[in-house]
């Protein structure tokens, strides 16, 4: 299959969202579209399981390979592993929903969803992208819809949050454009695969590898740089939202494991530092969300928390903890937009997200309540939902290095959950428990389209949560690979 | 053959000088309405557009001053481009001008000395194309006859390229004294790192600075820029760069070869001041000419950090760099210009709920300024990022860092008019206004150059395949 599909079915719905009128018409055309994308990569994944069952042990499949200023060296070279295809997946499932729960947004719809589906193609074309050139055009191109956004559609003090957003992950893709100036002057390309081959001198990863890494981290709000993520988390519409923690966030995930896997010396030196930020923004992220009062920031603040453990998993570079990584990439993406879609059904009915003013909502919105308590347990990491796979995943790889320091490091990160439990079952227990107000008793519940949402993301995190061997087989080869590099590095030592 | 030769290579000049002709012509002869003029002149400028891309002979004339190749045709041509896109741009303010043809012929002669700046092997027709292109211009700053500010800017025009005039002369001087020749091409071999030659480089080079404004030679340019009539604005920060830009990458690499050690420092010196003092000052405007204005002398800053990596890939990220700043500005241009003519208003303030009545004209000046800023998908984005490749070449890396956390300052005086235009609330927005045909043409072609030239690999490789190295 030609993996050029992803990006060209978002470009075609955009087009065809730019030439068709009316709220009923446009959305009609995003649902379309988005389906359509499921669909593909649907149909992706089972063709790459093909592959794997026939015996394909490439390391990247479906490759191919275009030049695009070749004088320069710079090639559209695309092809997916299963690490990959884990996030096509994951982008193609929060896509559907996104435009599901915008059903009704009547302001400017037609910028709305172009720009949701423009995201969509950024996110794709990042994901399928094995030359770092094309890596970063798509990292950038997600940006700018993020700033309409949340400045446009958002709530708050939306310009700000906006503009803060804008900034700070421009100053990410600046950084991650130094590094990548580094790698290409020392190996003469952008390729991944050929980079690999080559490889890059120690003192090169050492100096390169800081730029790359913090600029992709910023994407993945890595301490100290996270401080876009709860105001423009918290500022965005709903679907938005949901974009930016399932999608947007896992560009600077798999960015950082991208570049700990070119840079594998560099990650081994500087790991202590990448697992100290991470147990940081975890405690720190976990014990700032105790003090919100607004649904929003809380998961906001809780996406911090959650997406250390993803650095947490590629700093500790070994097996299980990037497995775990991916996992939580994965989890959290689906967990989170969970989360944002249910807020934003209920914000849109009693318009309020203080906690303080809201109250026994399961009596008069059962479905919507029920969906926030899933998002909420998946987050706490209960047992039977993806979040418990994947921080202990994370958690088993960390404790593998013998290293006191890391040892200790894990057992914190470890103590952040009981941090996330003391936040989530008070929120959801204030939400959803106790007397309703009168105003809020006559509420109706959630329409089709919310239920199909949020129906189809629950079913991401509990499949992974009760099966969470599928989604370990599908990244296992991709990790395996990373963990070949990174065993090169350690042995030329 | 000689007489063959002669109307062969000197093709696009005579062009535009025959057209300077007949605007004459047209003037002696009984008045014509404003329309059927700009009608006549518009297709005019289409024709010599044209006749620039026919196939034609490399060689040079008059003992070879004059020299030409497909290089500077191509050069010439994205010129010729350029001040199409003016012409169709300025339809809605020459409409009600009462000196439509003057406006063309000081503009056109103007054009006419750039071609001749361009093709100069020799730095006498060097300098004299350098000045006709830049007095014409004093003249047509001063063309919003009403405005005081507007005259303001031709004097400070004209005494400031006097100024820079008169420092690259003295530079030529001390080149002819120690070198002992004022062919171009043979300057390179006589340079050594003697002390007066060093003096003349940095008069010449000082004497370019300001003719691009480059800091600390730009305070002219806000000035000017704000006074001046849009379309000469345009004019100025388009054409005139680009032209000064061209004749100044091929003098470095062609006649300074030898002393780019040097070169190097200076223009990396230059490049950081221009980058980090536009960008500041840029963060304050509330003009949005003015606004341009310092947008533009970062983008030089840019410009010259590509330069100073001294290879081809220099030289053609340069080229392909203003091909693309051509598109993007021009189309900022051209909705200003727009607003200006049907309005008055020019600042930021007045931008704000633009986008309720005016959603087309919203768009062009958005997906401009985003190529301005270098944001996928836009071409801006690869033209700022190879330039930055190209200087990255020399291994500064810490440059390229400043440089790359600059273009994220920018980004957010660029995102300012942005959120002006669809986030701001505002009582009285623009209303709506009636786009003409000349101008919808001129941003429609202006968009579709944004949107394809970063994937149009075609643009990049023919550019490359001509470029000059080191």
């Amino acid at each position: 299959m030609n993996l050029s599909l992803l990006i060209l079915l978002p470009i075609i719905t955009a087009m065809a969202i730019l030439f068709s009128n009316g709220l009923k018409q446009i959305r009609v055309i995003g649902l379309l579209g988005s389906i359509a994308q499921l669909g593909l990569a649907s149909w992706l994944l089972k063709l790459y399981l093909n592959e794997r069952a026939i015996g394909n042990t490439a390391t990247y499949l479906f490759e191919s390979n275009y030049p695009w200023f070749s004088a320069l060296h710079i090639n559209y070279h695309i092809g997916i592993d299963g690490i990959s295809l884990a996030m096509i997946l994951l982008t193609s499932l929060i896509v559907v929903a996104g435009i599901l729960v915008s059903w009704t947004m009547d302001k400017l719809s037609k910028e709305y969803f172009f720009l949701l589906v423009l995201l969509s193609m950024g996110a794709y074309g990042f994901f399928i992208s094995l030359d770092l050139f094309t890596l970063f055009f798509f990292l950038e191109v997600a940006v700018i819809p993020k700033f309409l956004l949340i400045g446009i559609w958002g709530s708050g003090n939306k310009q700000n949050s906006a503009m803060k957003l804008a900034l700070m992950l421009m100053a990410g893709s600046a950084l991650v454009f130094v590094g990548l100036m580094g790698i290409y002057y020392n190996t003469h390309t952008f390729d991944i695969v050929q980079i690999t081959q080559i490889g890059i001198s120690a003192g090169v990863q050492q100096f390169f590898f800081p730029f790359a890494f913090i600029g992709f981290g910023i994407f993945a709000a890595l301490f100290p740089f996270h401080t876009w993520v709860p105001d423009g988390h918290a500022s965005a519409p709903t679907a938005a939202s949901m974009f930016l923690a399932g999608i947007s966030m896992k560009l600077g995930g798999y960015g950082c494991l991208r570049i700990a896997s070119l840079m594998p010396d560099a990650a081994h030196h500087y790991a202590w530092i990448i697992i100290l930020l991470a147990t940081i923004a975890i405690i720190y992220g976990a014990f700032a969300t105790m003090m919100q009062t607004d649904l929003k920031y809380i998961n906001a603040y809780s996406s911090i928390s959650h997406c250390g453990f993803v650095i947490l998993g590629i700093g500790m570079m070994n097996k299980t903890s990037i497995n775990g990584a991916v996992i939580q990439m994965v989890s959290h993406g689906l967990m989170t937009a969970l989360f944002f879609a249910a807020i934003g059904m209920i914000y849109s009915r009693t318009h309020t997200r203080m906690i303080a003013q809201l109250g026994g909502l399961l009596k008069a919105m059962p479905f919507i309540s029920t969906v926030f308590v899933i998002a909420g347990l998946c987050s706490l990491g209960l047992p039977g939902f993806s979040g418990f796979v994947a921080e202990m995943t994370v958690f088993m790889g960390s404790w593998q290095n013998p290293n006191g320091v890391y040892r200790l490091a894990t057992i914190i990160s470890g103590a952040s959950i009981v941090v996330t439990a003391v936040y989530i079952l008070r929120a959801t227990g204030k939400t959803i428990m106790g007397p309703i107000s009168n105003e809020h008793a006559l509420l109706g519940d959630a329409t089709w389209n919310e239920k199909l949402a949020a129906v189809l993301l629950i079913a991401g995190i509990v499949i992974i949560g009760i099966a969470p061997f599928l989604l370990n087989a599908l990244i296992g080869p991709g990790t395996d690979n990373i963990m070949l590099q990174v065993g090169k590095a350690i042995t030329l030592k | 053959m000689m007489i063959n030769n002669f109307f062969i290579l000197l093709r696009q000049e005579l062009v535009i000088t025959a057209i300077i002709f007949i605007l004459l012509f047209i003037k002696l002869g009984k008045d014509k309405s404003n329309e059927s003029l700009l009608h006549i002149i518009n297709v005019l400028l289409f024709v010599n557009l044209l006749i620039g891309f026919f196939p034609m002979l490399e060689g040079g004339l008059f003992n070879s001053m004059f020299a030409t190749n497909k290089l500077v045709v191509l050069e010439k041509n994205i010129l010729n481009f350029a001040f199409w896109i003016i012409s169709l741009q300025s339809y809605a303010w020459l409409k009600t001008h009462k000196h439509v043809i003057e406006f063309y012929i000081l503009l056109l002669s103007s054009l006419l000395g750039m071609f001749f700046l361009l093709s100069s092997d020799h730095l006498l027709m060097f300098y004299v194309g350098l000045e006709m292109s830049t007095i014409p211009l004093a003249a047509a700053a001063n063309f919003d006859l009403t405005k005081r500010q507007s005259s303001e800017a031709a004097l400070k025009l004209i005494i400031s390229s006097a100024f820079s005039s008169s420092l690259l002369l003295l530079g030529i001087s001390f080149l002819y004294g120690t070198t002992g020749t004022l062919i171009l091409s043979d300057i390179g071999s006589h340079l050594s790192y003697n002390p007066l030659q060093i003096f003349a480089f940095i008069l010449f080079i000082s004497g370019f600075a300001f003719k691009i404004s480059a800091v600390p030679f730009h305070l002219w340019t806000a000035d000017v820029y704000e006074g001046a009539p849009i379309a000469v604005t345009a004019f100025l920060s388009v054409l005139s760069k680009s032209a000064v830009l061209f004749a100044f990458i091929s003098i470095l690499y062609k006649a300074f070869a030898s002393l780019s050690s040097m070169w190097y420092l200076v223009l990396i010196v230059l490049s950081m001041a221009t980058i980090l003092i536009g960008n500041l000052f840029a963060l304050r405007q509330e003009n949005m000419k003015r606004f341009l204005a310092f947008s533009s002398i970062a983008q030089v800053g840019f410009i010259l950090i590509g330069i100073s990596g001294g290879s081809h890939q220099g030289s053609s990220s340069l080229i392909y760099f203003i091909l693309i700043y051509v598109f993007s500005n021009l189309a900022a241009f051209g909705v200003l210009s727009l607003v200006s003519a049907l309005t008055g208003k020019e600042s930021i303030q007045d931008f704000k709920g633009f986008y309720k009545n005016n959603p087309t004209l919203s768009w062009v000046l958005t997906i401009a300024l985003f190529s301005l800023a270098g944001v996928p998908p836009t071409a801006g984005f690869f033209g700022k990022l190879f330039l930055l490749m190209a200087g990255a070449a020399k291994g500064n890396y810490w440059i390229i860092a400043i440089a790359a956390l600059n273009m994220v300052i920018s980004f957010y005086y660029y995102l300012r008019v942005v959120k002006a235009i669809f986030m701001d609330e505002n009582d009285q927005p623009i209303e709506k206004l009636s786009i003409p045909i000349y101008p919808k043409i001129a941003m429609f072609i202006c968009i579709a150059g944004i949107i394809l030239t970063g994937f149009l690999t075609v643009v990049y490789d023919y550019i490359n395949s001509l470029s000059i190295s080191l």
